[in-house]
């Protein structure tokens, strides 16, 4: 008897399990369409930019002189440049907090109301689906120093006119407005969605803790259960910020006198208004450096630290 | 330390639906005390409006003898336990253990976050917190685990830390709402006795929800057994299972559910009980317990001619399920084991001694045997 099960084990008993078992040979073919469609939209332009940016290639032109790292150097000594930098930072530091804080504000708010969150939660998303080219034009009359209807009040009302994209102290902070007023409401869904997650048990413990201050409350439960929604929609908005570039260019097109020149405007303006393209793909590639930081801030620390 | 806690009328409408209606209720100092029901029968409401985590429509609760109506639930003096255990994820078990010192101990500013450990001046309040909260969680044998955070902890220990964070305050009063239904079954009679001797240790007052009658019969003083947003009995576990006043009650506590047999099934269809006709007159429902049935053929009592459905033995006990000849109305009969020989499809005569009998009327109410006049013996077999 041991005998035959001995023999016969081996032919009848070839192992079995769920799934398939591919070649990988096969498994390469099946994934190559994919790969084959990442290299070519993403990777590979990615590379192209990268190596122009070593060059001073001029839209245009047949030559291609290899330059090395003489855009970079420019770039450091470039007021313009420099200029563009900083004014990204700050509109950043603008947008992020005050769409974040606006957002968690709606959000809170919303939350409180027995009737009529619907209609709210709509009311402060609309300007997210809201096409950002024609808003900027929108705003840019509301706005506007002489014939906007922001200043026909203003001056109504006896108060002095504002030309806020005339001014070159209000220009970047009058486009900062614009994105918080836009990006609140995203940020306000993001945050409702994470509100509906803390169960009402834990605000049931925190009452009979003794937290029945409503700002106890929210710092004590609301916030750091919030934290995972936080970190996401903090990285969202400093990425969506970074990115600003219709308003400036409908609006102010960096203006007055370069006070809201940003990085993607800069770097818009030097490949495709002047045609220098090795410069341009230099710029890109810093942008694409703090790009790289958000992104991994995102990937790793944020992801790891603030789970329960 | 612990404190009296008044219930008088407690009535609680969501519009139309009404959820609590006139629930009176005296829990004595220092007594555990058990709200048990079926799912919706109001019991949680009734708890969380003792806790003031609810408003209630009309009537009073006072706690020691105070009216606590008007105060939020930080002012009753009470703690809290959740099925839920409602742990804060993002505190460690002993910061968790702490909060409810810390938010009464310390100022506004001290509790905040990262910059509250500079302000000038509480530390020794600090320092009897981090003593208190150690005190606690060694009674629930938890002090190993005070550095983890709630998600590394199971199940048990999670309950044990909601149990130390209601401990560390000696709050007079403490409300557990269905504290042990989220434990898997072992450890749920493990935490029965722990939840007892705590008990018994504090001697504060207990008020616990449960909807499983077997924590309410292992665990209490009383227990107040409520149906329909009312309730219905409040006694001893004892009391409550052998003298049910209502016929909810008797089919609630116990388990196996009692029998209970139309009068006309078990009376005009088995001879031996006419005698009892003219004495029983007026009930609508015989209630007894499975355990009042034998199945010996010359044991005492009145024979029920039944036919035998389905026999389930447990190791120490058998339960035999019957159903009556007359009617087929279902029985069960707890039994030792060995007393019988019977199988499925057997006709058996079951008796019973009408003493055993409950008998309620076609409300549900308990006639008490006091009003119908002794007939004398009666005869057996």
């Amino acid at each position: 008897m041991a005998d035959i099960v001995l023999t016969e084990a081996p032919a009848a008993a070839r192992p079995r399990r769920l799934g398939a078992v591919l070649p990988v040979r096969v498994a390469y073919a099946m994934a190559a369409p994919a790969v084959a469609l990442m290299v070519l939209t993403v990777l590979a332009p990615l590379a192209v930019m990268l190596a122009m940016s070593f060059t001073g290639y001029r839209f245009g032109e047949d030559a291609v002189p290899f330059v090395g790292l003489d855009n970079y150097l420019q770039l450091l000594n470039d007021r313009t440049f420099r200029r563009a930098l900083f004014n990204t930072f700050a509109y950043v530091a603008m947008v992020v907090p005050g769409s974040v804080i606006l957002g968690l504000l709606l959000a809170v708010l919303i939350d409180g109301l027995n009737h009529g969150s619907r209609v709210y939660r709509l009311v402060f998303f609309l300007p997210v689906t809201a096409t950002v080219v024609a808003m900027a034009m929108v705003w840019k009359y509301l706005l506007h120093g002489t014939i906007g209807p922001f200043n026909l009040l203003l001056v109504a009302l006896g108060l002095p006119a504002i030309d806020v994209f005339g001014d070159r102290s209000l220009a970047l902070a009058g486009l900062a407005v614009i994105n918080i007023w836009s990006l609140a409401g995203f940020n306000m869904v993001l945050f409702s969605a994470g509100l509906t997650a803390v169960p009402q048990d834990l605000y049931d413990a925190a009452a009979i803790d003794g937290m029945d201050d409503k700002l106890d409350r929210f710092f004590s439960v609301t916030l750091p259960l919030l934290g995972p929604t936080m970190m996401f929609v903090l990285v969202t908005s400093t990425i969506t910020a970074f990115k600003v570039f219709d308003t400036v260019a409908v609006i102010t097109r960096g203006g007055p006198r370069g006070a809201s020149d940003v990085l993607l405007y800069t770097t818009y303006l030097e490949g495709f208004s002047y045609f220098r393209m090795g410069s341009a793909a230099a710029m890109t590639t810093v942008f694409l450096a703090i790009m790289l930081v958000f992104a991994w801030v995102q990937a790793r620390v944020l992801d790891r630290r603030v789970h329960y | 330390m612990s404190a009296a806690v008044e219930i008088t009328a407690i009535e609680k409408r969501y519009g139309d639906t009404v959820s609590l209606r006139s629930a009176s209720l005296s829990v004595r100092p220092g007594e555990f005390m058990t709200l048990v029901g079926p799912s919706g029968c109001g019991k949680s409401t009734l708890l969380r409006i003792i806790a003031g985590l609810a408003p209630q429509t009309s009537g009073e609760i006072a706690i020691g003898g105070e009216p606590v109506d008007h105060l939020p639930p930080k002012a009753r003096d009470v703690a809290m336990v959740f099925q839920s255990y409602a742990l804060y994820p993002h505190m460690t078990v002993a910061e968790n253990i702490a909060t409810p010192l810390r938010m009464r101990e310390l100022p506004r500013g001290a509790r905040l976050p990262l910059i509250g450990r500079l302000w000038p001046g509480v530390g020794e309040r600090r320092a009897r917190i981090r003593e208190a909260v150690g005190r606690a969680a060694a009674m629930v044998e938890i002090d190993g685990l005070l550095a983890r955070r709630p998600a590394t902890l199971s199940g048990g220990q999670r309950q044990r830390v909601a149990l130390a964070r209601a401990i560390v305050r000696h709050p007079r009063v403490f409300l557990m709402d269905e504290p042990l239904s989220n434990l898997d079954a072992r450890l749920r009679v493990a935490m029965r006795g722990e939840i007892t001797a705590l008990h018994r240790k504090l001697g504060a007052t207990f008020i616990y929800v449960t909807h499983d009658q077997v924590e309410a019969m292992t665990m209490s003083s009383r227990v107040a057994v409520m149906m329909d947003g009312g309730i219905v009995q409040c006694a001893s576990p004892a009391e409550l299972y052998a003298d049910p006043r209502d016929l909810r009650v008797a089919r609630f506590i116990g388990s196996p559910e009692i029998n209970v047999l139309p009068i006309d099934a078990l009376v005009a269809a088995n001879v031996g009980f006419a005698p009892l006709a003219a004495e029983w007159k007026g009930a609508a429902h015989a209630a007894f317990r499975p355990e009042a049935l034998s199945l010996v053929a010359d044991a005492p009592g009145l024979a029920v001619a039944c036919r035998v459905e389905r026999v389930e033995g447990l190791g120490h006990e058998t339960l035999v399920f019957l159903r009556t000849e007359a009617g087929g109305h279902p029985l069960t009969a707890r039994l030792p084991v060995g007393a019988f020989a019977l199988f499925s499809g057997d006709s058996a005569l079951a008796h019973l001694t009408p003493d055993d009998v409950l008998l309620f009327d076609g409300a549900g109410q308990r006639l008490d045997r006091r009003h119908v006049t002794p007939t004398g013996g009666y005869a057996h077999g």
